[in-house]
């Protein structure tokens, strides 16, 4: 399998909407809170930008062929 | 029709009818502030946080000489509010890490310590005291300076240029005396920064040096902005909401009553002042549309700008029956008091800590706090973007 997989963690995502007006393709909000729009996407910049910058550490980014996490940063 | 903004001069913490008139109205509301282009202004909730998220609403487009505002002084186009991405991205990409929901818990110990610190002084003082100068100036003013590494030796002449630089049309203060209080500030901040590369420690100053020397992705100008902003948002910000806060309860007997009685309630409590409490005597921030939107009934054409109002946004029915009122009981999560997208507050995490330190560690030491004046004889703050209390006499 190619490409990352993205998720939100709904108890820690404090709906801060940053991953969302960064990166509109990626993260949506639902209620107060933000979730993917795809749970698979293509390797992208711009979504690793956007989970970087969430305050809360609530957004996931896994390489789906090494499984490696690329975001958060331990 | 364009009306004139700000509605009224803000009393206390009152809030304009106007908001709530443009909020349940039809459309977008036309106004004109004291400098700059006439704006739209969103006051519904979802409009605020639509106007917040959409990309082709731009930051960085709508400053320069005819940006919509109150304060006479032009924005630098260099500071993260002002940005767009790819910018913004980066810049906030070196300090994010430092705010982190976990890098600030690891703060509240030392935080704590420093609240109780005061507390201690007062104490041995003795009321009536005035809770601004002895208690609400002094946290925020220390956590960012022990934050960014500022010595405490220099929070005097801080103080003074902080003041300075928050002044809005009617506070008197001529645009030459804000220029060099800020070119005062940017050479001081520059003068800390260059002392960082030679002598590294372990704060926000030397992460910003370090990131200006080992790979170039900040520019001088960049890195002596980015801690202007911190110190600046960081100080007078929260020390004014801390002064809301302690004004709030010790004029609302049963917000102060529900608190004494369940210590527990405090992160709620925080989180519907934020909401409830207008820290700000008008909106700021305008954003101007990079090509035609459609937002709240209005069709905002490519150029135009838009003010959000998260104050109105806050009091916004549909989302909190009932806003005018303070109730501990609600959720308040969600409120907009630190915006919403790629510009929410860098230090909403801090603040958030600051605040609830400094509302239980108050309670918890004097029990009995209350006002030592009659309520119409606090003095407010004039003439500046912030609302709150100049001096706030207590006693215990
Ligand atoms: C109760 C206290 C505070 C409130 C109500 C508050 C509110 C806000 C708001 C509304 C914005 C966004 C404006 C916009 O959308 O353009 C903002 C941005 C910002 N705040 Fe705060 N703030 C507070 C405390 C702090 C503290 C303690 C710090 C830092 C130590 C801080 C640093 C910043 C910075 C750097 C930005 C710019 C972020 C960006 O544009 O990417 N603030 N704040
Ligand atoms: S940036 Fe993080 S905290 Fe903010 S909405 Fe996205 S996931 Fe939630």
């Amino acid at each position: 399998m190619s490409g990352w997989s993205v998720e939100i963690d709904a108890r820690t995502c404090i709906g801060t909407g940053m991953c969302v007006g960064a990166a509109p393709k990626y993260f949506q909000r639902k209620s107060s809170k933000s979730v993917p729009v795809h749970d698979h996407v293509e390797p992208d910049e711009d979504l690793l930008d956007a989970a970087f910058a969430c305050p809360a550490e609530a957004i996931r980014v896994r390489d789906e062929a090494t499984g490696d996490v690329l975001v958060p940063e331990a | 029709m364009t009306e004139r903004y700000p509605f009224s001069e803000p009393e206390r913490l009152e809030v304009d009818p106007g908001y709530a008139r443009t909020r349940e109205g039809e459309g977008l509301t036309r106004v004109q502030l004291p400098y700059g282009t006439p704006t739209y202004i969103a006051t519904r909730y979802e409009d605020v946080k639509s106007l917040l998220s959409d990309p082709r609403f731009s930051r960085e487009l709508a400053v320069g000489e005819d940006e919509p505002r109150v304060m006479p002084y032009v924005h630098r186009p260099d500071a993260l509010t002002t940005m767009d991405p790819p910018r913004h991205s980066r810049l906030r990409r070196v300090v994010s890490k430092a705010f982190s929901a976990r890098r600030i818990e690891a703060l509240r110990p030392s935080t704590q310590q420093i609240v109780d610190a005061l507390l201690d002084r007062m104490e041995n003082e003795g009321g009536p005291l005035d809770l601004m100068r002895s208690y609400a100036l002094e946290v925020p003013m220390l956590v960012v300076c022990e934050l960014l590494g500022v010595p405490y030796e220099d929070r005097d002449r801080f103080h003074d240029w902080s003041s300075v630089l928050a002044s809005t049309a009617s506070s008197g203060v001529g645009v030459d005396e804000l220029m060099r209080a800020n070119e005062d500030l940017r050479a001081y901040l520059g003068k800390l920064i260059a002392l960082r590369r030679t002598e590294p420690a372990e704060d926000l100053l030397s992460v910003l040096a370090e990131a200006h020397d080992t790979d170039d992705r900040l520019t001088e100008d960049e890195m002596v902005s980015l801690a202007w902003s911190v110190l600046l948002a960081g100080y007078e910000i929260t020390a004014y909401e801390i002064g809301n806060f302690a004004y709030t309860l010790l004029t609302g007997p049963e917000h102060l009553k529900a608190l004494l009685d369940d210590p527990g309630l405090v992160e709620r409590a925080v989180e519907e002042l934020l909401r409830q409490v207008p820290l700000t005597s008008a909106s700021f921030y305008p954003r101007r549309a990079a090509e035609d939107v459609e937002l709240g009934g209005t069709l905002v054409r490519k150029g135009e700008a838009v003010l959000p109002s998260m104050m109105a946004a806050n009091r916004d029915e549909t989302v909190y029956p009932n806003a005018e009122k303070i109730d501990f009981s609600r959720d308040a999560t969600g409120h907009l008091a630190f915006s919403y997208g790629i510009h929410h507050c860098l230090g909403a995490q801090l603040a958030r800590m600051e605040l609830q330190v400094v509302i239980a560690s108050l309670l918890r030491r004097f029990p009995g706090l209350r006002l030592a004046v009659d309520v119409d004889d606090i003095p407010w703050r004039k003439g500046s973007i912030l609302r709150g209390p100049l001096e706030l006499m207590v006693t215990w």
